[in-house]
């Protein structure tokens, strides 16, 4: 077994295109669900709204590059308020159905064959990441230390992708330590409490919406600008799960956990994909057992395995405090 | 007795220097018993000064009416107790008030504003402020979070304004040096920096009162502030109950204890089965037959005063004399 490939494989999967998506997306689940306690089932819809705001700008309609990135930021300002307005004023569990359907509404709708000239059906859309790379300030050819490395493109999106989750974390610490995030952090804990206070729930519940909203949307232009190319499936249910999955990973409500979950979970996927493939080349699994093409979704069943062992024995992530798991049990 | 009682009480708490002295206490009390003085003992009765006026507020919930007050007002700058028995309505008088419950039908209003249709937030801006009778604890922020949050007006609120803490801080601190005296008096100081949630029933109770003064409210309405309190800690929270009416405010609460009741509050108002069924100050209302019918059964002697107990066992004696009298004129 090529363990030196295994390990570089890990590494550039934890710094890759991958970590830095799932660590927008997870950043801005965390400002809804772990900072305001909002179930939003529907973050896949904001990274969707974000790419193909900026695939249909710039491939459909021939619009220059910036003019996609400030449709995309504008749908998913526009989404956070369509999916608040009718379910904030309800119990929680409301706006968990509204956003896990509405995200599966635009999915189905891009990829329809009845706006497939407009979305590109479930084909997708390609050819709208030109004006990004004519930026690229990377000379061409490969950028390596020994055998890890990536090409100018990679080192392009890679650095706008980690300077975004830098500004992200440093947006999310200074409005958590703020008083505007002790209201979130209230609301989350007894929204009635809050209101008995002078606070306007429904309204800080709606920023929060917004703002954890656009930071995921972030994630969907990384993702479209690193592919050159998106299609709609992307944008499914367990893409929101594997965002949870992070943040849950590294400890809700702490503001490098998105982060740091992001980067376990890609490294350990990559692993374990790895491992197992070489593992059953070098005939150490009988490939009667597992073959290759069952490892794709057999990591994914280790992965979860994992995280449950992770929960019974460290449920509050990796950065959590056991404290504040033990009052839940009060 | 009952008068002597709240002066002890009242000498005894008056320790902090910011406090008003016991004679200057006596003399809030005193001027809210002579406002009161020529209030008519009925439900409903009009008060010289009311903060507070509720007309026809009706709340529904399928076929049972657990509200249904024809007209009450609260006096300014008193303390008013709400009592009745279990599942009189209080509780969901005091939401419909504040906006946290809407009415079938009813219209009040606050220092002359309408409140209804008013969102529970605003109501809690203009000056009406509540507590839970089931506690709202927010777990997981500090106790001296607990308490900043309750400051209003503040900058750092703003989405914007909270990026820069160069906007905010200031404020901060000067919220911080209030919630910390506040803690003091609420005997909180020393759990300034633990969870809420790892504080005790009677602790929580403490927590929820202080911040409710922290929003700097006109009125305080508390819902059973002394339940699960223990007896020393509820002669300090009356003392601050009436550190309350010293500082200007109006005090409503719930309270089914009917010696605290008698102890703190310049008036009672009696609900039973929705509908509020007697009025007056607590001694005379103690006695209202209406009251003691109401309780009848659970809280049958707690709501008599001494000398009514006397009197009522006087009179069970006198019966049972007759009786006795009158079995013997038989038997000849
Ligand atoms: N949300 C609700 N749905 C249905 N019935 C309700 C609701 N809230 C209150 N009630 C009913 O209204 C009546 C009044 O309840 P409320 O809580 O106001 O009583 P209370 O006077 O506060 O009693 P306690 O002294 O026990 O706190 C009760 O009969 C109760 O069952
Ligand atoms: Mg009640």
């Amino acid at each position: 077994m090529d363990w030196q490939r295994i390990i570089i494989n890990a590494l550039e999967a934890s710094v890759g295109l991958q970590a830095v998506v799932f660590a927008l997306a997870a950043i801005g689940l965390n400002v809804h669900f772990g900072y305001t306690g909002l179930l939003n089932f529907g973050q896949s819809g904001f990274l969707a709204v974000a790419a193909y705001g900026l695939a249909v700008t710039v491939a459909t309609f021939d619009l220059p590059f910036w003019l996609g990135i400030v449709f995309g930021l504008l749908g998913a300002v526009v989404l956070a308020l369509l999916l608040g307005i009718p379910t904030l004023r309800l119990r929680a569990d409301y706006l968990a159905i509204v956003t896990i359907a509405a995200a599966e509404i635009i999915r189905l709708t891009v990829r329809s064959v009845t706006f497939e000239g407009t979305f590109g059906g479930s084909d997708g859309r390609q050819g709208f990441a030109g004006g990004f790379y004519d930026l690229n300030p990377y000379p061409k050819r490969q950028y390596n230390i020994g055998e890890f490395g990536f090409n100018e493109r990679q080192m392009w999106i890679l650095t706008v992708g980690w300077v975004l989750v830098a500004l992200s974390c440093l947006i999310v610490f200074l409005l958590m330590r703020s008083p505007w995030g002790r209201v979130l952090k209230a609301i989350r804990e007894d929204e009635d409490a809050v209101r008995s206070l002078g606070k306007n729930v429904y309204s800080y519940k709606m920023q929060s919406l917004i703002i954890g909203g656009v930071l995921g949307s972030l994630g969907g232009f990384v993702y479209a600008l690193g592919q050159a190319s998106i299609q709609p499936d992307i944008f499914g249910t367990d893409t929101t799960f594997f965002a949870y999955t992070i943040l849950i990973l590294g400890g809700a409500a702490r503001v490098a956990s998105p982060v740091v979950g992001a980067i376990v979970f890609w490294m350990l996927l990559s692993l374990t994909d790895n491992v197992l493939n070489e593992a059953i080349d070098a005939g150490y699994i009988s490939s009667s057992v597992i073959n290759n093409t069952q490892v794709g979704q057999f990591r994914f069943m280790l992965v979860g395995l994992l995280l449950m062992l992770l929960m019974i024995f460290r449920p509050q992530g990796i950065f959590g405090d056991r404290r504040e798991i033990a009052l839940d049990a009060r | 007795m009952p008068a002597d009682q709240t002066e002890a009480a009242a000498e005894g708490h008056t320790a902090t220097a910011s406090r008003p002295d016991a004679g200057s206490r006596r003399g809030r009390r005193d001027a809210a018993a002579l406002a009161l003085k020529d209030v008519p003992h009925e439900p409903g009765a009009p008060k010289p000064d009311p903060i507070l006026v509720a007309d026809g507020i009706k709340r529904q919930f399928g076929g049972l009416t657990a509200v249904d007050v024809d007209h009450v007002e609260l006096q300014r700058g008193a303390i008013t107790a709400l009592i009745g028995p279990n599942g009189a309505g209080k509780t969901t008088f005091f939401n419909l008030l504040t906006g946290f419950d809407q009415p079938n039908s009813g219209i009040w209003s606050f220092n002359g504003r309408s409140l209804s249709g008013v969102a529970a937030h605003r109501v809690a801006r203009l000056g009406m402020v509540r507590t839970f009778q089931l506690t709202k604890a927010l777990s997981k922020l500090t106790v001296i979070e607990n308490m900043r949050l309750g400051a209003t007006g503040q900058r750092g609120e703003n989405v914007f304004r909270a990026l820069f803490r160069s906007v905010w801080g200031a404020q901060e601190r000067e919220i911080t040096t209030r919630a910390d005296d506040l803690l003091e008096r609420f005997k909180l100081d020393a759990k300034r920096q633990d969870f809420a949630g790892s504080l005790s029933g009677g602790q929580r109770k403490l927590l929820e009162m202080a911040r409710a003064l922290m929003v700097g409210p006109e009125m305080v309405m508390l819902d059973e502030p002394m339940a699960g309190v223990n007896p020393a800690l509820t002669q300090s929270l009356l003392g601050h109950v009436k550190d309350l009416r010293e500082d200007g405010m109006t005090v409503l609460f719930v309270e089914h204890d009917m010696d605290m009741v008698r102890d703190i509050s310049d008036w009672v108002i009696v609900m039973a089965q929705g509908k509020v069924i007697a009025e007056g100050p607590p001694d005379s209302v103690m006695g209202d037959q209406r009251v003691i019918d109401a309780y009848l059964g659970s809280h049958h002697d707690a709501v008599l005063t001494e000398e009514e107990e006397q009197e009522v066992l006087a009179k069970a004696e006198e019966a049972l004399e007759r009786e006795r009298a009158e079995n013997e004129e038989t038997a000849q």
